[in-house]
C-alpha cells in the first residue's frame, strides 16, 4: 500500500532475494506479480519503475488500487505485446511452475527483459524425494501446498532441469540463489551439486 | 447572446454567476471560442465561432495541476454532479464525482464541457447558425470524435491549463480520452477510459443505425427541419432511446429487475398495451428522453461514434497512435458488458502494452451491463481511486488528509 509503505522485513525472503538483485532506478516488470507485494517494496525502496501482469481479478483490484500500474491478464498469451528489452528486468516468481508452456515463456521473460529474473520450488529437493520414496505419494508441503487434483502447480521441474532448459535456450546465467529448507540456514549459500538436494527454492537471474 | 464568464477557474457550482448573461436557459458556464481561427473539423468543413457550455467542480489550485477533464457520452450533458438544473435530478456520475468522492471535487478541480454537435448549450444542430439565422439542423457538418476533443482543447487553452491531471470519461467519454491521449500526449498526465472501445464495432453501428432510421422515420423529423417547423419526432426518438437503452443492460439485469412481471395487472390483457413491467419501463424511458434530447444531436452524435477508429490514421496499427506516450492509463471494463465487451478494451490495453505505455487494466465483475460505469460499483470506485491516488503521488499532488 502506498499508505503504508512496507517494512523492510516484512517481505517473504525469496522476494527479498530478488529485490536484492534489481538495480534502483530501472523499469520492471512483474509477470504474476499477486497482490503487489514486490513491485510496491521496489518502487519504495528502489524507485524503480515498475509494471505487472495479474490474472486474478483480486490482485488486481489490490494493485491498482494501491497505486501500481497492473493488468488484468495471462503472463502465457499476454507478454507477446511488449517490444524487446523494453524492460531492464522482468520477474517471474513463484509462478514457472504453473505455466503450460514455461519454455515460451521464459523465451518471453528474455526477449522482453534484459534481465530475467525466475524463482521456482526446485521438485528435487530432498524432502519431496524422500516424500515420494517413503509415502509413494506427490508431497504436498508448506511451500507446495496442493493436492495432485486441484494444484495449479503442472510443470514442476528440478533445479538441473531448469538449468539444462536455460543451456538448450542458450540463455546465460548471471547470478543464482538457493534458499534451504529447514536443516539448512536461509541464505544464498548452498551451491553446486548440493544445490540440486538441498534447495527448497531457486532464484535464477538470466540473459538471452 | 452567450457571453465569457471571465470568473473563472476557480469558481465553484456555488458561485457560479449565471446571472443574465445566457438570458438564463442554460445554466452552467458558456464560452465562445475559435473565432479568430476556426476549428478544422475531420470532414474538412471548418467551424468559426463555437460555444462551448460547461460546468466546474471544485477549485484550480495555484499552479493549475489538479484539473480533471470529464468527458461524457452519447446522451450525457455537463452536468456531472450536484442537481441537474433542468432535470431536478443528480448529476449522471453523481457517485464518482463529488466531495469525498473517487473524483474528490474537495481536491481535484472538475471540468465538464458538453461536447461539439450536444444540444446542451454547445454549439450542435439545434442551435442557430449564423449563417441564416436558422437552426443547423442537417446544415451542421458531420462531425467526429477527434473535433469533440479539438473542441474540448480550446476550452482548456481558454482556461489556461497547461496539463490535464486527469482526462476520464466511460463509453463515448472514453473514446475522447483516447483521443486526447493520442492527440495531445503531453498535456495529459493520467488517462482513464472506462467501458469503451477504440473503435466502433459492426453491431455498435447497427444498433445506431436502428435509432437513426427511427427517428427518420416519424413524419415529424420533417428531414431534420423539425424545429422551423415546430414540430418535434418524438415517437422516433423515444424508440431510438428505447432499443438503445436496451443494449446499456445485460439479460441477467432486465431479469434480476423485471423477469416476466407484469405491470399493475394480474393477468396479460391479449393487446398491445404495455402488460410487461420491462415494456413499461423501456416507454418510460423513451417518454423522459424526449424531453431532454434533441433528435438531430442523436443523429450527429451516433453518427460520430461510428466513424471512430482511432488506428485509422496510424495505419491500422492503434498502438502507433501512443507511440513513447508519457500518460498513465487505466483501461476499466465491466463482466456483463457487452456493448463495449472486455475484449475491446483489452485491444486498447494491448496496444498501449505494445507501444510501451504505462497501462493499468481492471475488468470489474457486474452484472449491470455497460450502465455499470454510471452506477454505484464499490469494487470500480475503489479500483478508480486508487488509481488517482497512485498518479496524484507521482504529480507531487498533496495528499488527502
Amino acid at each position: 500500500m502506498i499508505d503504508d509503505a512496507p517494512d523492510r522485513k516484512s517481505i517473504r525472503i525469496d522476494l527479498q532475494l530478488i529485490a536484492d538483485m534489481i538495480e534502483p532506478n530501472t523499469r520492471v516488470l512483474d509477470a504474476g506479480c499477486g497482490n503487489g507485494t514486490l513491485l510496491d517494496y521496489l518502487w519504495h525502496f528502489k524507485q524503480v519503475d515498475g509494471r505487472g501482469i495479474e490474472i486474478s481479478t483480486d490482485g488486481v483490484k489490490a494493485c491498482v488500487s494501491s497505486g501500481l500500474s497492473v493488468i488484468q491478464g495471462d503472463v502465457e498469451t499476454d507478454l507477446k505485446d511488449y517490444p524487446d528489452k523494453s524492460f531492464d528486468y522482468v520477474v517471474l516468481s513463484q509462478t514457472l511452475q504453473a505455466m503450460h508452456n514455461p519454455k515460451e515463456v521464459l523465451h518471453q521473460l528474455t526477449r522482453i527483459g534484459k534481465r530475467a529474473i525466475v524463482s521456482f520450488p526446485n521438485f528435487g529437493y530432498w524432502r519431496y524425494r524422500l516424500y515420494i520414496l517413503l509415502k509413494g505419494r506427490m508431497p504436498v508441503s508448506d511451500s507446495i501446498p496442493y493436492q495432485w487434483y486441484d494444484t495449479p502447480n503442472i510443470h514442476f521441474c528440478t533445479i538441473d532441469d531448469f538449468q539444462m532448459l536455460a543451456e538448450e535456450m542458450g540463455l546465460s546465467i548471471e547470478k543464482r540463489l538457493f534458499l534451504g529448507g529447514g536443516l539448512l540456514p536461509n541464505a544464498g549459500g548452498i551451491t553446486g551439486v548440493f544445490a540440486n538436494l538441498f534447495g527448497e527454492h531457486a532464484v535464477y537471474m538470466l540473459k538471452k | 447572446m452567450k457571453n465569457d464568464q471571465d470568473s473563472l477557474p476557480g469558481a465553484g457550482p456555488g458561485k457560479t454567476p449565471e446571472t443574465g448573461a445566457n438570458n438564463g436557459a442554460h445554466p452552467g458556464f458558456f464560452v465562445r471560442l475559435g473565432e479568430t481561427e476556426p476549428l478544422k473539423l475531420d470532414s474538412g468543413v471548418e467551424l468559426k465561432g463555437i460555444d462551448v457550455a460547461y460546468q466546474v467542480y471544485g477549485e484550480l489550485n495555484a499552479d493549475k495541476s489538479n484539473a480533471i477533464l470529464v468527458c461524457h457520452a452519447l446522451t450525457g450533458d455537463h452536468f456531472v454532479a450536484g442537481t441537474h438544473p433542468q432535470t431536478g435530478k443528480p448529476g449522471w456520475w453523481k457517485d464518482i464525482v463529488g466531495p469525498g468522492l473517487t473524483v474528490d471535487t474537495d481536491r481535484y478541480f472538475v471540468i465538464c464541457p458538453n461536447i461539439l454537435g450536444g444540444c446542451m448549450g454547445t454549439t450542435g444542430p439545434k442551435e442557430t447558425n449564423p449563417d441564416s439565422g436558422k437552426p443547423w439542423a442537417l446544415d451542421f457538418p458531420v462531425i467526429s470524435i477527434g473535433d469533440m476533443v479539438r473542441a474540448q482543447k480550446l476550452l482548456i487553452d481558454h482556461l489556461g491549463i497547461e496539463t490535464l491531471f486527469a482526462v476520464i470519461g466511460g463509453s463515448m467519454g472514453g473514446m475522447q480520452v483516447l483521443e486526447w491521449a493520442s492527440q495531445y500526449p503531453e498535456k495529459v498526465f493520467a488517462a482513464v477510459p472506462i467501458a469503451t472501445a477504440a473503435r466502433h464495432s459492426a453491431q455498435n453501428i447497427a444498433f445506431h443505425e436502428v435509432g437513426r432510421q427511427a427517428i427518420m422515420a416519424d413524419p415529424d423529423w420533417c428531414n431534420g427541419a423539425y424545429l422551423e417547423q415546430g414540430k418535434n419526432p418524438n415517437r422516433g426518438l423515444a424508440v431510438a432511446r428505447m432499443a438503445a437503452h436496451i443494449t446499456y443492460l445485460s439479460e441477467a439485469a432486465l431479469t434480476r429487475k423485471f423477469g416476466r412481471k407484469l405491470q399493475n395487472r394480474d393477468q396479460v390483457t391479449w393487446g398491445f398495451e404495455a402488460d410487461f413491467q420491462v415494456e413499461s419501463y423501456l416507454r418510460h424511458q423513451g417518454i423522459t428522453f424526449v424531453d431532454r434530447f434533441d433528435a438531430n444531436s442523436y443523429l450527429y452524435i451516433t453518427r460520430a461514434m461510428d466513424y471512430f477508429d482511432l488506428a485509422e490514421r496510424f495505419d491500422g496499427v492503434l498502438a502507433n497512435a501512443f507511440l513513447k506516450t508519457p500518460v498513465r492509463f487505466c483501461v476499466i471494463s465491466f463482466t456483463s458488458d457487452w456493448l463495449y465487451p472486455t475484449r475491446e478494451n483489452r485491444e486498447i490495453v494491448h496496444a498501449l502494452t505494445a507501444a510501451g505505455a504505462n497501462v493499468s487494466f481492471v475488468e470489474i465483475e457486474s452484472d449491470k451491463g455497460h450502465d455499470a460505469f454510471l452506477l454505484d460499483e464499490p469494487e470500480f470506485h475503489k479500483v478508480f481511486e486508487g488509481f488517482l491516488e497512485g498518479c496524484a503521488e507521482h504529480r507531487g499532488l498533496r495528499r488527502k488528509s
